[in-house]
């Protein structure tokens, strides 16, 4: 039994205006009045086994890699969060101020990345990420989310993307990257809205937006490995979702149906992402849910199975194994939400080892945390031993 | 104190036997037609084939992940939980009472592995007090609720052992014993206590999530 006593380590918090500004909009009754409608309305078993069942016994702790990178500071892990966000609310029966639901805003969106890896280590099966997924559910209706993500769900709500591409730039960068392309392999094409082609590949907007050479990489690989593939140039392009981490359920939905139908209009067998992750959790698991629709509804393949299946099936080949080491980080979406682990250790070079460094990368270091809180998401999580 | 001990093994025994299994039955009902009517999800996702593989892989001890990162806990728990069920279910003395009111019998522990195991359930008990307050993780999460459970949990068979080893007022002990036995299975449905009945459904429901859908495992 290791007993040391780790500090509760105060926090510097930063002002973020989309928490700031709708927390002063806000009284105990009007969060109170949304917290019963939430846990009344879109709450069931699930939350009420979850909470009344939590023997406290910390066993989830380990799992999580804010608890591991705050040197094991209990508010940090997964039942510590828990305690300061939904027992909480529980507890009042949603009858807090608006600053004690700033605290609660700033667990959900900046200490906890709904990675569901303490769910593996909960020796009853509890789903923390879903708990910290209402807390956030009820944060959105309340208006109280961190200001940039915020922004990218306003991005999402008014474009079907997350980065403000507008439609004539998508198809531009589209046939930009077709010309780049053809420099260096004369036939390649991008087709566009090809009708009953057997892919559609998609991509998230921060590809067009900042790598668009990505899209070129892409190109390359559908094209040579032959397939018959198209790319649409209409709205519902974009896979991703931070409307489902800002608890926009509604977006959400919108933005999947969007994309589904997109797929079923040009008739294409499946849909093939680009690498994704949260994307993939939206399209695969959460945003059909929403939408009633018990799988994706047009199959989808993760980046990773797709050049899987390209490899053992002979279509591509690969000229030359990447030689240096290699460090495969937790991806949890494609990981816990997929079971694809093991096939970039078989194909990468030499593989060294699974890292569970985390880096919460698409809700939490690029949208929530920007301006929200001091908290370090991506710290490294030290070796730990044996525990009681 | 004969009127006593007649009312705790007579009636109250029966009301305690019957809220056990009553408020198990409802409150199973509940969650059910909560599940039902408000997160259906979960019945539509549940599949009996990797919640059950989940809930083996759960029972095997030092074989998840996490159970062998906390050995001694694990340890702890495996033999606590065991003897909690076993050594009241199987002790020759309450086999003999079944038998004096009901005609009921059935083969019981002999009485030193009995005591040893009593002692266990104590020992586990002491375990999980001093768990409470020396890992901060678990200090942090802990109430009043917690200790109370704790305590009722462990009073049973502290009783229990004071009187089989004479230790104390006999008749009172007896007596506390009984009622004590009695207050911890009426508590069991409405306690956290319960997860004697849930945590296979809340394992069986993620296992599902993780094999069906994620195709992952979660141990
Ligand atoms: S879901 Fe992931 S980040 Fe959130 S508490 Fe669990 S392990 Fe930690
Ligand atoms: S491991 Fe499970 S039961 Fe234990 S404190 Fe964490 S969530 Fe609760």
């Amino acid at each position: 039994m290791t007993g040391t006593t780790p500090p509760t380590a105060p926090r510097k918090i930063q002002p973020d205006p989309g928490l700031d500004d709708a927390l002063a909009r806000l009284d105990e009754s009007k969060i109170q009045k949304v917290v019963q409608r939430v846990l009344a309305n879109e709450t069931g078993a699930r939350l009420k086994a979850y909470v009344e069942t939590c023997v406290r016994c910390g066993l989830c702790s380990d799992g999580c890699h804010y608890y591991l990178s705050h040197d094991g500071d209990p508010q940090y892990s997964p039942v510590g969060k828990v305690k300061q966000t939904i027992w909480e609310l529980l507890k009042h029966k949603g009858r807090v101020s608006p600053e004690a639901l700033r605290r609660m805003a700033l667990v959900a969106y900046t200490e906890c990345n709904l990675c569901r890896r303490c769910a593996m280590y909960c020796p009853m099966g509890i789903d923390t990420a879903y708990m910290i997924q209402v807390t956030r559910r009820i944060c959105h209706l309340l208006g109280v989310t961190p200001r940039y993500i915020q922004d990218t769900a306003h991005s999402h709500a008014a474009t079907m993307n997350q980065m403000w591409v507008k439609e004539d730039e998508w198809i531009d960068s589209l046939l930009w990257q077709e010309d780049e392309a053809r420099e260096e392999i004369p036939h390649l094409r991008i087709p566009l809205d090809k009708d009953g082609a057997d892919i559609m590949y998609s991509v998230i907007a921060p590809e067009p937006k900042f790598q668009t050479q990505l899209i070129y990489l892409a190109a390359v690989i559908l094209n040579e490995s032959g397939l018959n593939w198209t790319m649409p140039s209409a709205p519902g392009w974009d896979n991703s979702d931070m409307a489902m981490f800002t608890g926009d359920f509604e977006i959400m939905g919108r933005l999947k149906r969007k994309h589904f139908e997109l797929a079923q209009r040009l008739k294409v067998k499946r849909i093939v992402m680009g690498e994704c992750g949260h994307a993939f959790r939206s399209v695969y698991d959460v945003g059909n849910r929403w939408l009633g629709w018990r799988s994706e509804p047009v199959p989808v393949v993760h980046a990773i199975e797709f050049y899987w299946e390209l490899l053992t099936t002979g279509r591509l080949k690969v000229a030359r194994k990447y030689e240096k080491k290699v460090t495969f980080h937790d991806p949890c979406n494609i990981v816990r939400g997929r079971g694809l682990h093991e096939r970039p250790a078989k194909w990468s070079g030499p593989f060294v080892r699974i890292s569970w460094r985390c880096i919460p990368t698409g809700n939490i270091t690029i949208a929530a945390a920007r301006e929200a809180e001091s908290s370090t998401p991506a710290r490294r999580t030290k070796p730990s031993g044996w525990k009681a | 104190m004969h009127a006593v001990y007649g009312f705790v093994v007579g009636p109250l025994a029966w009301i305690a036997g019957a809220v056990f299994v009553l408020g198990l039955v409802f409150r199973l009902w509940v969650f059910y037609d909560l599940a039902r009517r408000k997160d259906p999800m979960v019945l539509e996702y549940m599949s009996p084939k990797y919640a059950l593989r989940s809930i083996l892989h759960w029972s095997i001890p030092f074989h998840p992940v996490n159970s062998r990162r906390h050995p001694v806990m694990t340890a702890v728990t495996f033999l606590f939980h065991l003897s909690l069920v076993f050594t009241p279910l199987f002790l020759g003395a309450h086999m003999m009472l079944m038998d004096y009111y009901h005609g009921l019998s059935w083969p019981t522990l002999p009485d030193p592995l009995a005591d040893l195991l009593t002692v266990v359930v104590i020992g586990a008990c002491v375990f999980f007090g001093v768990r409470r307050v020396v890992r901060p993780e678990v200090r942090y999460v802990t109430t009043a609720k917690d200790w109370a459970i704790l305590v009722l949990v462990a009073l049973p068979f502290v009783t229990g052992f004071l009187a089989y080893h004479q230790i104390g007022p006999y008749q009172a002990m007896v007596v506390l014993h009984i009622l004590s036995g009695e207050g911890w299975l009426m508590a069991i449905p409405f306690t956290r206590l319960s997860h004697m009945m849930l945590a296979p459904f809340i394992r069986g429901y993620i296992g599902s999530e993780f094999g069906a859908v994620r195709h992952a495992r979660d141990w």
